[in-house]
């Protein structure tokens, strides 16, 4: 079993030693004698979440043998190919002498406005740099919970506790207020094919943004079907949570079927409501237009501000034309660029004030 | 937790709070259901009590007995998890102890909070019967934590009543800080109260978390727990589920209302419809006089029941997913 415990972990569902444990004192309640009862002593114990079930289906057909899952559908295998980036564009990383710095000053201004789908690996290696540096601190909402104040409303408990602790004397008022958090920012990045020059870039935008607000921040991204990749993206590293995303990602570089994949998001939970969700997409729709301007009217009505972010929007000349962008537009809160590190500045920026 | 244990505390409330503080060893977890031995007899009690559980949930349930774990239940709207704690509930002749979650939860409403208005007056009646003396003023104090002046919330009333069934309903609705305070109860069965000492379960409630998913909840939590994903029911369970809660309904009217159920689940609609909502239809066709077949017509009229979008109800009319296929 401990065995099967790291087929799970490889598979991404999260069997820890003490999920372990508790399969086991499953099992033995069970009577671990017959197959039903170990699939059903580890499926209880071992997984967390819808996501893991077929992933754990999966592990007990290939670790005991035997096909007793049922309707799992077997994941596609994609392999993920991505340039990897060189560490420094001229290799002169030696010293950080006061004139390269201004050179990289100059340099990042000229890179500003240029589009990330135009330029070398190591300009775009500096542009990652720079988004990494991004800070998109959110303006804070009152939530429905109190902490203690100096200011605000009456708190009659702890102005009673305070009072017996003076025999019965009323000798301050206590008082609370709302507590603040920021709003929620939920980002739905495309990674479909025609997307592929942007998707890496704007990846990284998600990853500043979540390392900015890790708890008030969800990144999903989104082809022919919605991944979720916040936990992907919570790592400190770039690089790592990178390689993390590419890993979770099944879709990378397929189709756009934004309608559904709107639709199942908007179904699976209330994640959107209240929150600012950035659509991130050139609106290549394969699927139904109708369907996307549906869902897209659904998410206007639950989200506090939807913005559309589209890298094609900050070319000269752009109209958008096709089907699925001209369906979204009537629900869109923003219609943004998102092409080049000025874009993602200002988007930065919008999140902060929204 | 602060293991603030007074002792005179304790002995003072020992009578009110009664077996529920101290002895924390309950060590047999029997409670009424010692003689199930296998999930399918824990699930034909449940069908005693007219619910239907399949294998994947009976299981679950039955662990959770066993182990004395919290069942962590996670499913759309309307597949049932909140009804699995009613039956639980009357299968162990339990009272059932609910906490419906919502943003800004704290403990003074999940747990206990003191009854200040009543420690007030009790104040200023001692003050005018004319209480002196240092003496008299501790005694008073003393008194002021009763346990007549603490109000039990739903936490604290499940470790106090044995055996009950407490139901954390919609966690996901609840803000994280308070997951992990409830993590905190649910790991160790005991509260402690500052003025009044640790009130500890003599037999811990059978816990059900139901969540519907609307935000991820902390894995610390759902480690604690077991956890199961209930699907909508098949057909012939679906069947068997109107069958068992509507006497009226005939068997052919069943079969063509689960049907469309299943339909429409596979439609693509913002909200399909689940068992509650099924059951509430057949009822309201029922109610209206349908007999042994799904006349359009009735369907068409209570289709509020089972849709409560209007997006729906005009597709579902549009596309004549009622009809019998």
């Amino acid at each position: 079993m401990v065995g099967f415990a790291r087929t799970l972990r490889a598979a991404g569902v999260p069997a820890d030693h003490e999920r372990t444990q508790a399969m086991l004192e499953a099992a033995v309640h069970l009577g671990a004698a017959d197959r039903e009862a170990v699939y059903w002593a580890g499926r209880l114990t071992m997984c967390a979440g819808p996501d893991d079930l077929p992933r754990y289906d999966r592990c007990f057909a290939a670790y005991f043998g035997g096909d007793r899952p049922g309707p799992g559908r077997p994941a596609p295998v994609v392999t993920v190919v991505r340039h990897t980036l060189a560490p420094d564009g001229d290799g002169s990383s030696g010293d950080a002498s006061r004139e390269a710095l201004a050179a990289t000053a100059g340099r990042t201004e000229v890179l500003r406005h240029r589009d990330v789908a135009r330029m070398t690996p190591a300009e775009l290696a500096e542009v990652h740099r720079m988004i990494g540096l991004l800070r998109a601190r959110r303006e804070p909402r009152r939530s429905r919970r109190f902490a203690p104040s100096t200011r605000g409303r009456l708190d009659p408990r702890r102005t009673m506790r305070e009072t017996l602790r003076r025999g019965g004397e009323i000798a301050r008022l206590r008082r609370r207020s709302r507590r603040v958090r920021p709003r929620r920012v939920v980002l739905l990045v495309d990674v479909s094919g025609s997307m592929a020059p942007y998707a890496d870039t704007l990846l990284r935008f998600a990853h500043a943004l979540v390392r900015c607000e890790p708890r008030a921040t969800e990144v999903f991204s989104v082809g022919t079907r919605l991944t979720r990749v916040t936990p992907a993206l919570r790592h400190r590293d770039p690089g790592a949570a990178m390689r993390e995303v590419s890993a979770a990602v099944p879709d990378w570089r397929g189709g756009t079927r934004l309608g559904e994949e709107l639709k199942r998001f908007l179904d699976s939970g209330s994640t959107a409501r209240g929150a600012i969700v950035v659509i991130a997409s050139d609106g290549w729709e394969r699927g139904d237009p109708s369907l996307l301007g549906r869902q897209m009217a659904r998410l206007s009505r639950l989200a506090h501000r939807v913005v559309w972010a589209n890298p094609h929007k900050g070319h000269e000349g752009y109209e958008p034309l096709t089907g699925g962008m001209r369906a979204a537009l009537p629900y869109v809160g923003a219609f943004v660029a998102g092409h080049s590190l000025a874009a993602f500045e200002e988007l930065a920026e919008r999140l902060s004030h929204a | 937790m602060v293991p603030a244990v007074v002792p005179e505390a304790v002995s003072a409330v020992g009578s009110a709070v009664g077996s529920a503080v101290g002895s924390g060893e309950g060590a047999d977890r029997g409670r009424g259901v010692s003689g199930v031995s296998s999930p399918a007899a824990l699930a034909a009690l449940l069908d005693a009590h007219a619910y239907l559980a399949g294998e994947g949930l009976a299981t679950a349930c039955f662990l959770a007995l066993k182990m004395g774990r919290p069942l962590f239940l996670e499913g759309e709207a309307g597949v049932g998890k909140t009804e699995l704690a009613k039956t639980l509930a009357a299968v162990l002749g339990a009272p059932l102890i609910r906490l419906q979650c919502y943003e800004g939860l704290d403990a003074a409403q999940a747990l206990y909070d003191w009854d200040f208005a009543r420690q007030l007056l009790h104040l200023k009646a001692a003050e005018a019967t004319g209480a002196t003396g240092a003496a008299e003023a501790a005694r008073l104090e003393g008194e002021l934590y009763d346990r007549r002046f603490l109000i039990a919330r739903p936490l604290l009333r499940a470790l106090e009543t044995r055996p009950a069934v407490l139901l954390v309903d919609e966690i996901d609705r609840a803000d994280d800080e308070f997951e992990a305070f409830l993590l905190e109860v649910l790991s160790d069965f005991s509260i402690s109260i500052p003025e009044l000492g640790t009130v500890r379960a003599a037999e811990p409630p059978v816990v059900v978390v139901t969540s519907n998913r609307t935000r991820d909840v902390h894995d610390a939590l759902k480690r604690r727990c077991l956890y199961h994903w209930l699907e909508h029911p098949p057909f012939e369970r679906e069947v068997a589920i109107l069958l068992r809660r509507l006497p009226a309904c005939s068997e052919a009217l069943a079969a063509q209302v689960a049907a469309a159920a299943g339909r429409l689940r596979s439609a693509g609609l913002v909200k399909p419809p689940g068992v509650a909502e099924t059951l509430d239809w057949a009822g309201a066709l029922l109610t209206l006089g349908a007999r042994d077949h799904l006349d359009p017509g009735l369907a068409a009229a209570t289709l509020g029941a089972l849709l409560k979008y209007r997006e729906d109800q005009q597709t579902v009319l549009a596309n004549g997913l009622l009809r019998h296929a």
